[in-house]
């Protein structure tokens, strides 16, 4: 039996109570939308990307704790980041929470995104963590539609 | 004589105070299991509820011992199967004292008994102009069929409000009963709030402008006795997973004169009496809207269900969960920064709630860990979260098998998540 702390980490529960960069960004020229139907979570992710660079990334919306804390902790891993870069880390990010076992040992490091790991034992739980990614992922994409994690 | 009657009222009152939840909680097997190690304590009962053992052995026997179709065959196995299903229709014919068991059509559950209305009663008589009136507090099933029809006919939705308590504006329902009004569809009890809806003043109200009601029992038929000729309702549905029947059946009761005059609902067999390439004619009542083979042993499971509630007696039922409700009720109402959503006085077996700024659904993956089952979402009433400005709400929701320590641990987890979140 795992444990609730396990998901419930205390770096996720600081970043869920003050998320990090949670605001709207004005001068993006990127942004999309996504909706979690199972909980309701909404949230917007605005970025500004300039020669295949993550100059700045922000987000805002409303949701549960870990679509929260996933979001603030993704900005700030994401930010200053390229492209190509970015796409490495949603990919094991990814992996990370539907417990995909990870052979490949590259040069991704996901820091203190590792904190997640915990949550591919709460299946129902999955789709809050990924949320933001999936977002990022469209934006990036600059598909205009909703994103949904169905 | 006189004190003969004095005793029959005595063992009366006496089998009512002696309502034994242990011994009815031994007849659900599922309720003895653990959840990650811990009792399961089951309160998502608006859900589903779980399955009694006579349940279970009625389809098991079937399958085992008399699987065959029904109406159908001249053999033994053919003629008992099509006998325990009408005895089942007549078993549903009592449950909701309705006058006929041609009365009874089978669905697949609440939803398919409203679509049913929608596409038969709906397309025959709904016209461009026309409304249909609604509630604020309606499930996904009953507001999306209506506003399929409504697409297609160019007739118009009417939605009751709701107050701040989570009770209808029943003088703004009045006001919108009208001449071009041509159906009321209402929720009995709201699977989000619990209020319990005063059907049976609604249906009145219409009937003085001749407008058919109908009442979604989904909810409410596993809590309260139903009497459909007392409530007077044209329509009335459920679903019999929700009363500790199997999934995949339901209930359509319709007064036999809107039934008659229906169309048909599909086409195939069992709902014809002769078919040619030229004409068909179709079957009479209920076997004109049960197309193709039925979920056979999904009816007899709803039968037994229902004698098993039967056996126990819903007035009895009801007595006892208006004494739970009032339990949990103070319980919750002493945590302090929980918010209960819905507080009507008439309420029914369902408690929403929310906790300050922690999401539902983390409240729901804490409680999963302790084994507690709740419902964390927007429970297919995302209106209702919007008037009442949540994203979504935690459920606890009662049957007959649930008790006051159940409650007790609900709290506990609840303060647990309190706990996880404090700093
Ligand atoms: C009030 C109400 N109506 C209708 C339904 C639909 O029932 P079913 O999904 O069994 O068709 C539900 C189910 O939750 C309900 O609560």
């Amino acid at each position: 039996m795992s444990d609730l702390r396990d998901l419930y980490q205390e770096v996720i529960l600081d970043h869920s109570r003050r998320p990090r960069n949670f605001r709207r960004l004005n001068h993006a020229n990127h942004r999309a939308d996504g909706y979690n139907a199972l909980c309701g979570d909404r949230i917007t992710v605005y970025l500004q990307v300039e020669d295949g660079h993550i100059k700045d990334i922000t987000f805002d919306g409303s949701g549960c704790a870990i679509s929260k804390a996933s979001a603030s902790m993704m900005t700030a891993a994401l930010k200053g980041k390229t492209i190509e870069e970015a796409q490495a880390l949603f990919d094991k990010f990814h992996r990370m929470v539907t417990g995909e076992s990870d052979s490949e040992v590259g040069p991704v490091n996901l820091g203190k995104l590792a904190a997640f790991a915990g949550i591919c034992d709460y299946p129902s739980r999955v789709k809050c963590a990924s949320l933001a990614w999936h977002t990022v992922h469209a934006a990036l994409e600059d598909k205009n539609e909703v994103v949904s994690t169905e | 004589m006189v004190s003969s009657r004095i005793l029959e009222l005595k063992t009366q009152a006496n089998s009512e105070s002696c309502f034994d939840v242990e011994k009815i909680r031994a007849d659900f097997p599922i309720l003895h299991r653990l959840v990650h190690g811990k009792p399961l304590v089951y309160l998502d009962n608006a859900a589903t509820t779980q399955k009694p053992q006579s349940v279970i052995n009625a389809i098991t026997d079937y399958y085992t011992g008399e699987n065959a179709n029904i109406h159908r065959g001249v053999h033994y196995l053919s003629e008992q199967a099509t006998r325990d299903y009408e005895s089942a229709r007549e078993t549903v014919r009592q449950f909701l004292n309705a006058r006929e068991s041609r009365e009874i059509i089978f669905v697949r559950g609440a939803t398919e008994g409203i679509n049913l209305v929608a596409h038969t009663f709906g397309r025959q008589r709904v016209r461009a102009g026309d409304e249909i009136v609604i509630s604020a507090i309606e499930h996904h099933s009953n507001i999306v069929p209506w506003q399929m029809l409504c697409e297609q006919t160019g007739a118009q939705l009417k939605i009751v409000p709701v107050d701040d308590q989570g009770k209808l504006r029943i003088e703004v329902y009045e006001r919108f009963l009208g001449p071009r009004t041509k159906l009321v569809s209402i929720v009995h009890i709201s699977n989000v709030l619990g209020t319990i809806v005063p059907v049976r003043r609604m249906i009145e109200m219409a009937h003085h402008r001749r407008i058919p009601v109908l009442v979604d029992g989904a909810q409410s038929a596993a809590h309260l006795p139903i009497d459909v000729q007392a409530l007077d309702c044209d329509f009335f549905v459920l679903s019999g997973h929700k009363i500790f029947g199997p999934t995949g059946i339901g209930v359509l009761y319709g007064k036999a004169e809107w039934l008659e005059e229906m169309p048909p609902y599909q086409g195939g067999g069992d709902m014809i009496s002769s078919v040619t390439f030229e004409k068909t004619l179709y079957n009479v009542i209920p076997y004109k809207f049960e197309a193709g083979t039925p979920h056979i042993a999904g009816v007899i499971g709803l039968g037994a269900a229902i004698e098993y509630l039967n056996e126990i007696g819903l007035n009895v039922v009801s007595q006892y969960e208006s004494e739970l409700m009032a339990y949990a009720t103070r319980k919750l109402e002493s945590i302090p920064r929980l918010t209960i959503i819905g507080n009507t006085e008439e309420k029914a077996s369902v408690i929403s709630f929310v906790l300050a700024d922690i999401h539902p659904h983390d409240i729901g993956t804490i409680m999963d860990r302790e084994g507690i089952a709740i419902r964390t979402g927007h429970h297919c009433a995302q209106p209702v979260m919007n008037r009442y400005g949540v994203p979504a709400t935690a459920r606890a929701s009662f049957a007959l098998y649930n008790t006051k320590a159940e409650v007790d641990a609900l709290a506990a987890g609840i303060i647990k998540v309190q706990e996880v979140f404090k700093g």
